[in-house]
């Protein structure tokens, strides 16, 4: 489904470039949920937007569904394929746009007809009642918030979504609600994941595989097996493992 | 030995559709430990920290029917005399640094202003202290960072920083809000390795406030659980896992574990009934008293 190799991602020129994603390569199959994992400024969320066509400096090769994709522009059926959900959903609304004026306009610019029915579906699949479809960002909780992004990614259609810290913003009894509303639109849609998290726990529990990140290189590539039985290969996840089980006193 | 001893804290807000109440009726004692402080977004944990500072903001009212620090009331003070026991006597640590240290003054300067405040004295002998703060914090160029601007350091050295200019004047207790949630996990550590020093070398009380139950329960001694405004359980913080409230477990329950690989994870059912009733209090006197 998403094919990268030998990723570059850099911002800025010489002599201040700074190269964020250094060689990055992986792949991620129809249906599976792929985690990418690191401290901040690793390079996991670069990924991310470089795939999403956010950021135009990168080199190498990003094939989405065997289509390779050309550096700055992508077309409508890119992201007819392609959606991402952010980490913020306090920033990733527009304050003044109601939920039926965000998913609304997302439709008609996705060329959607039927918009009335398919608003009413795409909020009851993010467990949202018709209530909802009239309300402002200001009137919901943050976790009401996320669905209304995950029902605006939804709407195209897609059939990769990307996942930017979706739950980091959100209180654990949240997260764990929107973790299981994820869960079960992968598998009623037979979406694609790749999410980005700095929660190991997150991802142990969303992903089939995923790959760890430190100062811009993909360090390790593991499955969640090896994750749960701390089979790490390189001391960089072991220590990151450790970290992530809690506080030992010193 | 208690250093801060709260009876029936309150804490509202006067809005359009009524009062709005934040905190409804808290007390604790805060010895020389770590106090975690745990709750969601909303449950009054942080307006707590607050209201202890006198911190809260007209048109927001305070209540109490005792507020005392070893003995002295300070509740409610006149912001003069409150301004003497601030940052002296009681700090805080916010959440992030991006928001708490001044981006146009050096580092260095801040510290030595924070710390001119509240012990006095001539610069020289302040900046001396600011290094030795630096390094107390683990930071390794003092020197470079006295002179850097907050832009120029990472989140976790800002963090640090906060840290170490609110430690300067030695306060009795030091009020923690998210202190580390900003952080990276293997800076985290350090920042916590730092502050469990501070209360065993200087006998500091620490209130400890975070929505991080497992590194609430790895790293404090004791836990406040608060729901809706109200404290719903206390217990020793070793004991978190073996949590009665049912608010507590479900808590605990909704976090995904990598030991524990589960299809779906619990969703919390909330229930009218915590917003009311009695507090869970565990007893706090163990078999062995001391340890063994």
């Amino acid at each position: 489904m998403l094919t990268v190799e030998h990723l570059n991602v850099w911002f800025g020129f010489d002599p201040d470039r700074v190269d964020a994603v250094k060689d990055a390569s992986f792949t991620v199959a129809q249906g599976e949920s792929f985690g990418l994992v690191g401290e901040s400024g690793s390079g996991k969320s670069t990924i991310l937007r470089a795939i999403a066509g956010l950021i135009d400096t990168w080199s190498g090769t990003i094939a989405v569904a065997g289509q390779p994709l050309a550096a700055r522009r992508r077309d409508r059926a890119f992201y007819k394929t392609v959606q991402m959900v952010f980490q913020d959903p306090y920033a990733s609304l527009h304050p003044r746009h109601s939920v039926d004026a965000v998913l609304s306009e997302t439709l008609r610019l996705q060329g959607m007809g039927d918009i009335d029915r398919r608003i009413t579906s795409l909020l009851s699949d993010v467990g949202l009642g018709r209530g909802f479809r009239f309300r402002y960002p200001h009137q919901l909780s943050g976790g009401q918030r996320q669905r209304v992004a995950i029902a605006r990614a939804l709407a195209a259609e897609p059939r990769l979504l990307l996942l930017d810290e979706p739950t980091s913003a959100l209180d654990v009894s949240v997260q764990a609600e929107i973790l299981n509303l994820l869960s079960d639109l992968r598998a009623e849609h037979g979406l694609t994941y790749v999410m980005v998290s700095h929660d190991l726990a997150v991802v142990g529990h969303m992903c089939d595989r995923l790959a760890v990140m430190q100062g811009g290189r993909i360090v390790e590539v593991m499955d969640v097996q090896a994750l749960r039985q701390g089979n790490a290969r390189q001391d960089y996840t072991r220590q990151l493992i450790a970290a992530s089980e809690g506080y030992a006193r010193a | 030995m208690t250093l801060l001893s709260v009876r029936n804290l309150r804490v509202s807000f006067p809005t359009r559709q009524g009062t709005f109440e934040a905190v409804r009726g808290i007390s604790f004692d805060l010895g020389r430990e770590r106090l975690g402080v745990v709750g969601e977004s909303g449950s009054g944990k942080s307006m707590t920290g607050r209201a202890i500072l006198g911190l809260v903001r007209p048109p927001g009212i305070v209540t109490a029917d005792r507020m005392e620090l070893e003995g002295q009331p300070i509740l409610n003070l006149p912001e003069g005399r409150m301004r003497r026991i601030r940052g002296r006597r009681i700090s805080m640590v916010m959440q992030d640094p991006k928001f708490s240290l001044n981006p146009v003054m050096t580092i260095g300067d801040q510290i030595v202003e924070a710390y001119r405040l509240h012990a006095g004295g001539a610069k020289p002998a302040a900046r001396q202290k600011a290094l030795e703060m630096l390094r107390a914090v683990q930071i390794r160029d003092p020197e470079r960072v006295m002179g850097a601007y907050p832009h120029e350091v990472s989140g976790g050295m800002g963090q640090r920083i906060m840290i170490a200019m609110m430690l300067a004047p030695d306060p009795e207790i030091l009020i923690a809000d998210e202190p580390t949630s900003a952080l990276d996990v293997s800076v985290r550590t350090e920042v916590l390795n730092i502050m469990d020093r501070l209360v065993r070398d200087r006998g500091m009380g620490l209130i400890f406030i975070s929505h991080d139950l497992n590194l609430v329960a790895q790293f404090c001694d004791r836990v406040l659980i608060m729901y809706a405004g109200r404290i719903v359980e206390t217990l020793a913080a070793k004991d978190l896992h073996q949590a009665r409230h049912p608010y507590t477990q479900g808590l605990l329950n909704s976090l995904p574990r990598l030991d524990a690989p589960v299809d779906r994870l619990p969703v919390l059912q909330r229930q009218d009934s915590w917003r009311e009733g009695d507090t869970i209090t565990q007893s706090l006197e163990t078999e062995f008293p001391g340890g063994l």
